[in-house]
């Protein structure tokens, strides 16, 4: 069997059903395809997933940098470009030697950014979640206008088969960031393969770390090879030097594109038992003081994780509504199962994937510096359902930790602060009962807006001890645009 | 292009289009209508005649203008008269026979005279009767009620009304009709205007208590009321919802004293035409080709005294199955009349909300979209997907079905969540419901359909 199509078959399943994982927003697709995004290498260190970690790492040492060209999605759309880019010229590619300083500068860019906690930047560098961005802001509108479209007829044959689903425009910043990072791969990847990946990726810079010592590699038969210069031409790593008949083998990706195209079956996938050649001793110390290197960050990288009325009434008609605007909160809210603002901070990726799976319209990206692309909750969509757990079910990094329906609701994520001067009562002088109403833990009361006068208008009361900052309260108030009652964030989750 | 410029070549465009589309209509209608059933005839429709009212000769059907097609506005900002459409509804209405056209200042957004003015007006003034009302209701004031009164005259482009009435005379009591009419002289004006012969024929529309009732034909001799307008239906003609006085006692008042009368909501707004389905087998079995509504119609036109059943016909179809129903009338039987009436009792057991999509309680303040969310569950109770229990045979589908059609017919922002209570609505509803406490009880039972606890101890 041809690896390369192994190869291509196995990356498409992965590529297709992590996609999908981005785009359902049911939440039916995630029971079974979640554990794809927590496989992914980022999330699982944010997570300190110390078994699918230790899992990687052995794939790696075993058949090489795998994960890049199957697991990773990142790395599979480039696959997908540069796949066009050969459509219109081939043997496009010629090796050129690694840029260390680039690879180890942006690694190390990536875990001082990590330490000192603007998890937000360090994600614009890492795949999983750029990709995460790419699908949620530029696929998922197109996925979602196909789905309008059925649930249109859907409605039109009286089936329920389908539903309307709101598109917004979650942030600005970060749709121009995903199609930034789009149009960029796409140009490098269509002109240069896998360029990304081997001067930019943190991920691809460690795991090629690893892969120089993996079991199964592609090596050259130097009896067979003729020079042709083919296969160099057709690595879209850059990474086979046909004039010293060497392999760099932290920039490959175990494509194995080479081995086909290689006329004389000079290139072998197998195991290299031993150092054969002489300048193997030579490189001996770099290799060791590499290796040191390495050590050091990911255990920088380990620390980052675990700090951190008009004249005539007429009939009919809809009154206008004022859409909401969003209050100024002192403390942002993040959702239950966070923990704190701070656990939630440093084990956050920014892949959006709550994002994308937050059926109520409350999660959005934060567009505050220190916490840039991380997701964070607002209420003028919707609010944080009593029902749903859906955020906490698909984060692959533990920054949303598996929260049950029966924890959620005895979580305070947050605290509603009554606003006075929005209160309809004491602005229209009509009667209001919609927050307390609402109130899933009956944490509001209505008392007479005048002290001792049962029979004023009465106003909303919040009892902070009781609430748990869910925003039903703050969303289904009819004061517009800014809401008489709002939820101020808690650092620190606490169960009441 | 400026806006002006912009609706001008929406109209001129449309007005093409529905040009183009009338050259072929007759035939195409004609087949699609005629069918199993045979044509709709053009010259069989049953008219009425009462010396109180002279030479008039009012067909049975009457179109109630209160419920004209509707389009979104070329502005995006809510909707306008489709009125190509009311032409041509109008237009067919006149050629098969109807002639009573009934409207009133407030009906469609204020925009039902002039719509309804627009497409008479291309026809002779003798080929119909217009009825129109005196909707003073937030502001009763001399002033604002003759402006109301002459402003009807310029809507509808007439010099004379056929039909006036006093609007929905009940709704607080005979306090209110002296606040509305009498306190402010309207009455005596009206008087005077009828004599004049700009008010040919003047009566009031009810929706109220028994009290008020026999206190308005107290005023009989006063004022002498050419007609007067109730609400019948064979669900009502014991005793009606709300009101809680039967259309049998005000229909009978009013033929003691040999007063014309007009019905309205004699489908109760449809009501009686989505029925469940075993009561839709039920009227079908007794008559397989007669619509479900034509049975209402005939209930509410076989009385001696009516001179004409309403009803507000958005759509061709329930106009062309109206016309067949009373070309001619075949009045109901004693049989027949007993078979509604237990199918009355039937209907009861389905706890629908007697909304009859009048649009009265609208514009609501805050926005909601009160007689779309009272349809949506009515049509779920019909149509079974209004579970009890978690346990419920068909609750994933039923639930299903209740909360994505909710989402579909209400725009989220417009569902019973967002109603506040401020009891705005409450006076306006004619039937009486109190509506703050059924959204409020809808909105419960959606939230306990969301959260899966319904039927579920606390």
């Amino acid at each position: 069997m041809n690896l390369r199509k192994i190869r291509i078959a196995l990356a498409t399943i992965f590529f297709v059903a992590i996609t999908l994982l981005f785009l359902d927003f049911t939440g039916t697709i995630h029971v079974w395809l979640g554990w794809m995004a927590k496989v992914q290498f980022l999330p699982a260190v944010l997570a300190l997933n110390v078994g699918v970690i230790l899992l990687l790492i052995l794939l790696t040492l075993l058949l090489g940098r795998v994960y890049c060209s199957v697991i990773c999605p990142l790395g599979v759309m480039q696959d997908v470009f540069a796949w066009f880019g050969k459509k219109q010229k081939k043997n496009r590619y010629t090796y050129s030697k690694a840029k260390n300083w680039l690879r180890y500068g942006a690694l190390g860019v990536f875990v001082a950014m990590m330490v000192a906690g603007f998890g937000g930047f360090a994600a614009l560098l890492a795949p999983y979640s750029a990709y995460g961005r790419i699908v949620s802001n530029l696929f998922a509108p197109v996925w979602q206008w196909a789905n309008n479209g059925l649930a249109y007829l859907a409605e039109r044959a009286d089936s329920y088969a389908f539903y309307e689903t709101e598109i917004w425009i979650k942030s600005v910043p970060v749709l121009i960031v995903a199609v930034v990072t789009f149009v960029l791969l796409a140009v490098l990847a269509w002109r240069g393969g896998r360029t990304y990946c081997n001067t930019i990726c943190p991920v691809g810079t460690v795991l090629g770390f690893i892969s120089r010592f993996s079991l199964f590699k592609p090596v050259i038969d130097t009896d067979k090879c003729v020079n042709c210069n083919l296969c160099s031409k057709n690595c879209k790593s850059s990474c086979i030097n046909v004039k010293d008949h060497k392999i760099d083998y932290s920039r490959c990706v175990a494509c194995m594109d080479c081995i086909g195209k290689c006329h004389k079956g000079a290139i072998k996938y197998a195991r290299v038992s031993k150092c054969q050649s002489a300048k193997c001793g030579s490189n001996k110390e770099k290799v060791d003081n590499s290796r040191r290197a390495f050590i050091a960050t990911t255990a920088a990288v380990a620390t980052a994780a675990t700090i951190k009325a008009q004249e005539m009434k007429v009939d009919g008609g809809l009154a206008v509504i004022e859409d909401k605007a969003i209050p100024k909160r002192q403390t942002p809210i993040v959702p239950p199962g966070a923990l704190s603002a701070r656990n939630f901070a440093q084990h956050c990726t920014a892949c959006q994937l709550c994002v994308s799976a937050c059926p109520n319209g409350v999660l959005r990206p934060s567009t505050e510096l220190d916490k840039f692309m991380q997701p964070e909750m607002s209420y003028e969509r919707g609010y944080c359902r009593p029902e749903c757990t859906k955020c906490s079910e698909v984060c692959p990094t533990g920054a949303i930790k598996l929260i049950t329906r029966e924890d959620k609701s005895s979580t305070q994520i947050g605290h509603a602060v009554w606003v006075r001067k929005n209160c309809l009562p004491l602005t229209d002088g009509v009667m209001c009962s919609n927050c307390e109403r609402h109130c899933p833990v009956g944490a509001i009361q209505r008392v007479p807006s005048v002290e001792g006068d049962d029979h004023s208008l009465r106003i909303p009361v919040v009892n902070v001890e009781r609430c748990i900052g869910c925003g039903a309260c703050e969303n289904l108030c009819p004061a517009r645009p800014f809401s008489a009652i709002y939820v101020e964030g808690h650092e620190r989750h606490k169960t009441v | 292009m400026d806006r002006r410029e912009f609706l001008k070549i929406v109209g001129i465009s449309s007005a093409t289009t529905t040009a183009v589309l009338c050259g072929c209509k007759p035939k195409t209608g004609e087949t699609a209508a005629s069918g199993e059933l045979g044509p709709i005839p053009t010259d069989k429709m049953t008219y009425r005649s009462f010396p109180k009212l002279g030479k008039d000769k009012v067909s049975i059907l009457g179109y109630g203008c209160m419920r004209w097609p509707t389009i979104p506005a070329p502005d995006g900002k809510g909707e306008m008269i489709d009125q190509d459409a009311v032409n041509e509804l109008v237009d067919y209405a006149i050629e098969h026979g109807v002639n009573y056209f009934d409207t009133s200042p407030v009906y469609v957004q204020g925009w039902s005279e002039k719509a309804t003015g627009d497409a008479l007006k291309r026809h002779p003034r003798e080929s119909y009767y217009v009825a129109t009302k005196l909707s003073n209701f937030s502001n009763s004031s001399r002033e604002n009620s003759l402006a109301m009164y002459h402003r009807s005259f310029e809507e509808l482009q007439v010099d004379y009304i056929d039909y006036y009435l006093l609007h929905s005379i009940g709704g607080g009591g005979m306090d209110n009709f002296r606040r509305r009419y009498v306190d402010n002289g309207m009455m005596d004006f009206l008087m005077e205007e009828r004599k004049a012969g700009r008010i040919r024929h003047l009566g009031w529309s009810f929706h109220g208590s028994k009290e008020v009732f026999d206190a308005m034909l107290e005023l009989h001799d006063q004022y002498h009321w050419d007609f007067v307008q109730i609400q019948m239906n064979y669900v009502d003609w014991h005793i009606a919802k709300g009101s809680g006085i039967g259309a049998e006692y005000l229909y009978n008042e009013l033929a003691k004293r040999q007063i014309p009368v007009v019905i309205m909501e004699p489908l109760l707004g449809g009501r009686l035409s989505k029925v469940p389905d075993h009561i839709v087998g039920r009227l079908k079995q007794k008559s397989p080709e007669s619509s479900v509504a034509s049975w209402a119609f005939r209930f509410a036109g076989t009385p001696e005294y009516i001179l004409s059943v309403l009803s507000g016909m958005t759509y061709m179809e329930h106009l062309q199955d109206n016309i067949r129903t009373y070309s001619p009338l075949v009045p109901l039987t004693e049989e027949e009349n007993q078979f509604l009436f237990d199918t009355a009792k039937l209907m009861e057991q389905y706890p629908t909300i007697p909304c009859n999509d009048c649009k009265y309680c609208m514009p609501c303040p805050y926005g909601i979209d009160i007689p779309a969310i009272l349809l949506h569950y009515n049509k779920c109770v019909n149509e079974g997907n209004v579970p009890e229990d978690v346990q419920d045979e068909n609750y994933r589908e039923a639930r299903r079905a209740f909360l994505v059609g909710y989402d579909r017919s209400v725009p989220k922002l417009r569902q019973a969540s967002h109603c506040i209570g401020c009891r705005k609505c409450v006076s306006h509803c004619p039937q009486r419901i109190n509506i703050p406490r059924q959204l409020h009880r809808i909105d419960k039972f959606v939230e306990m359909l969301k959260q899966d606890t319904l039927g579920v101890e606390e």
